[in-house]
């Protein structure tokens, strides 16, 4: 065996610490790791044998991190039969990932949906803890109330910041808000919509009707950063499926300024 | 140094630089074309001079032992990953000059772009080349238009076949020995290339949002099969999945390995719960076309197609990449008239 620690392809084994059960479907796995992680990058995951898939950094702890996986594919549907003290192999992070204290300072609106608000765990917290949480407005969407993630840190954010949470659509009885993120934008009141600042993660039709609203709204194209799903095989700038024009999202992404991904043409 | 030897002197000299190192070069492949009694040029691993295919052009690219079709990165076994062995010895690729171009975009890819790619610099650093001069243009080439049909430096020694003698000029100083040793006779070589191809591609500049919506690629979705064959001879294409398996006689042990992917092949950008990008052929063609003659530049500074033309020669469906270049070069020039 070679140095296998200069070779970025070789996975590092992690312990599961701890299993977080959201939905049938959605887990947060709390898993070993030390070193330099910001929200909004990815490890790539695997499953020996298997497979590898990247998965967004959900949480992150002194000597841990959470990812929070869907049982969508052939590695996630292992990385699900591995229970607590068992360990998974990673690679990463990779990617640039949000710099919360860009968001810090003045009005800032957070819209997420499903698992669109992993990415986004880390920089809604940072702004739950600053010195004027009111002026920090977050928009969660699920599909339906069976779906929520996160549902402790949604009710600590609904305390600490102006929280709207909504769902598609709910069995009826359902008290809590129904409806698009979108049918909330307008609701949302901006004093200085020049300077405030937005951050939309979601699957790409929430993320493109998020946008068009929130620039009608008034909101400057410098202002507006979002992050993009795509498939990654490498993490490094080789396999080439992340590529979009000259951009590979691996490497350049998965966060950018929307006055720069609006030219990004798939 | 420029050499002439005859055939069985090259081969000669080539089980001398043999000993220590392995020789990759185009071999012609009796009836293993894809028809009945159709020949394939491909890369293959050969010994002697008659092996090495020098008048054709080659359908398949070198590229194959840089970044192979199917590569294992590495094996699992119970608890332990091991990442896997290669052949250390020196490799002397036989390349045309486009080709040798094309090495350029692979190191880019590989070698930069943030991150070095160890399986690749392990074989890349053990890899030298032979050019094959062209004494005339081929089918469907079109070097010149990408300014890739000379090849200043880079390579060990070129070799030009012309009426059965065999023309080297040789930069290497260890290799010119071996080559003195075998001679006819000792003269100035330089190596064939080309001035003019049939076809002519004109590179567009920047090009704008506008064409990338262009209804030129429409006719694409229709043409194409997206079989993925202009991607699997193309030197520069690069993109690979990973994939691993493990073995039926022992689900326990099992590799990673990496295979080669085409953006033109459904599944390529499949994320997980569904989602995809590019549905089209057309905008799966206009990804790959743009890529080759202007994202790559906007991100490297230089081009990525080499213009060999292979792409052209392998589609079964006589879909014209060269046409297509030159007609995104009509859509931006016009792009002022028509918006």
């Amino acid at each position: 065996m070679g140095n296998m620690s200069s070779n970025p392809y070789v996975p590092f084994p992690s312990k599961i610490r701890e299993i977080i059960r959201h939905t049938e479907k959605e887990y947060t796995f709390r898993m070993s790791f030390t070193g330099d992680v910001k929200p909004g990058q990815f490890f790539e995951v695997s499953v020996p044998r298997y497979g590898e898939a990247p998965i967004s950094v959900s949480g992150i702890g002194e000597d841990f991190v959470d990812l929070t996986i869907r049982k969508v594919g052939r590695v996630t549907n292992e990385v699900f039969e591995k229970g607590e003290g068992r360990t998974l192999l990673l690679r990463g992070p990779y990617g640039n990932g949000f710099d919360t204290s860009l968001y810090e300072d003045g009005e800032v609106i957070v819209i997420a949906g499903g698992t669109g608000v992993s990415p986004v765990r880390g920089v809604i917290d940072a702004l739950a803890g600053t010195s004027a949480p009111k002026d920090k407005h977050v928009i969660v969407g699920f599909r339906s109330p069976s779906d929520m993630l996160f549902r402790d840190d949604l009710k600590r954010w609904d305390e600490a910041l102006d929280l709207i949470l909504t769902v598609d659509g709910a069995p009826e009885g359902y008290e809590g808000r129904i409806g698009l993120v979108t049918k909330y934008i307008p609701e949302v009141e901006i004093k200085d919509v020049a300077n405030a600042k937005a951050v939309v993660v979601g699957p790409p039709p929430m993320m493109r009707f998020s946008v068009k609203d929130l620039l009608a709204k008034g909101f400057r194209e410098e202002n507006i950063w979002i992050s993009q799903e795509r498939k990654m095989c490498c993490g490094l700038g080789k396999c080439g499926h992340c590529r979009i024009g000259e951009t590979y999202v691996c490497l350049d992404g998965p966060v950018f300024n929307y006055s720069e991904s609006k030219n990004m043409l798939d | 140094m420029g050499y002439v030897l005859s055939r069985d002197s090259f081969t000669r000299v080539l089980k001398k630089i043999g000993q220590s190192r392995r020789i990759y070069a185009p071999v012609n492949k009796v009836g293993e074309g894809r028809f009945t009694d159709v020949d394939v040029v491909r890369y293959d691993f050969v010994t002697e001079a008659p092996e090495i295919e020098l008048d054709k052009k080659s359908d398949y690219a070198f590229k194959e032992i840089l970044t192979p079709l199917s590569q294992t990165l590495f094996f699992f076994t119970e608890d332990e990953v091991k990442e896997a062995d290669m052949d250390e010895r020196e490799v002397i690729i036989f390349l045309r000059s486009c080709d040798l171009h094309a090495v350029k975009r692979l190191d880019a890819i590989y070698l930069e772009n943030k991150f070095v790619d160890p399986f690749y610099k392990r074989i890349r650093d053990k890899v030298r080349f032979a050019l094959i001069g062209c004494g005339r243009s081929y089918e469907d080439c079109f070097c010149v238009s990408m300014g890739t049909n000379r090849a200043d430096g880079g390579y060990l020694f070129s070799v030009d076949m012309i009426g059965g003698k065999y023309y080297f000029d040789v930069k290497d100083d260890e290799l010119a020995a071996i080559f003195a040793s075998e001679a006819e006779s000792e003269q100035a070589v330089e190596a064939r290339y080309v001035t003019e191809n049939e076809v002519k591609v004109t590179i567009p500049g920047n090009v704008p949002v506008s064409v990338y919506k262009d209804p030129l690629w429409e006719e694409y979705t229709v043409r194409c099969i997206n079989c993925g064959r202009c991607n699997f001879v193309c030197p520069t294409c690069t993109c690979f999945t990973m994939q691993d398996i493990f073995y039926t006689d022992n689900g326990r042990v099992g590799e990673r390995r990496r295979v080669g992917a085409s953006c033109m092949v459904d599944g390529y950008t499949n994320v997980a719960g569904g989602g995809q990008y590019r549905r089209t052929n057309g905008e799966r063609m206009r990804f790959k076309v743009l890529h080759k003659i202007h994202d790559f530049r906007k991100r490297f500074g230089f081009d990525m197609c080499v213009g060999c033309g292979r792409c052209d020669m392998v589609c079964p469906e006589y879909i014209s990449y060269a046409n297509i270049i030159n007609k995104v070069n009509d859509a931006v020039e016009g792009g002022a008239v028509n918006g």
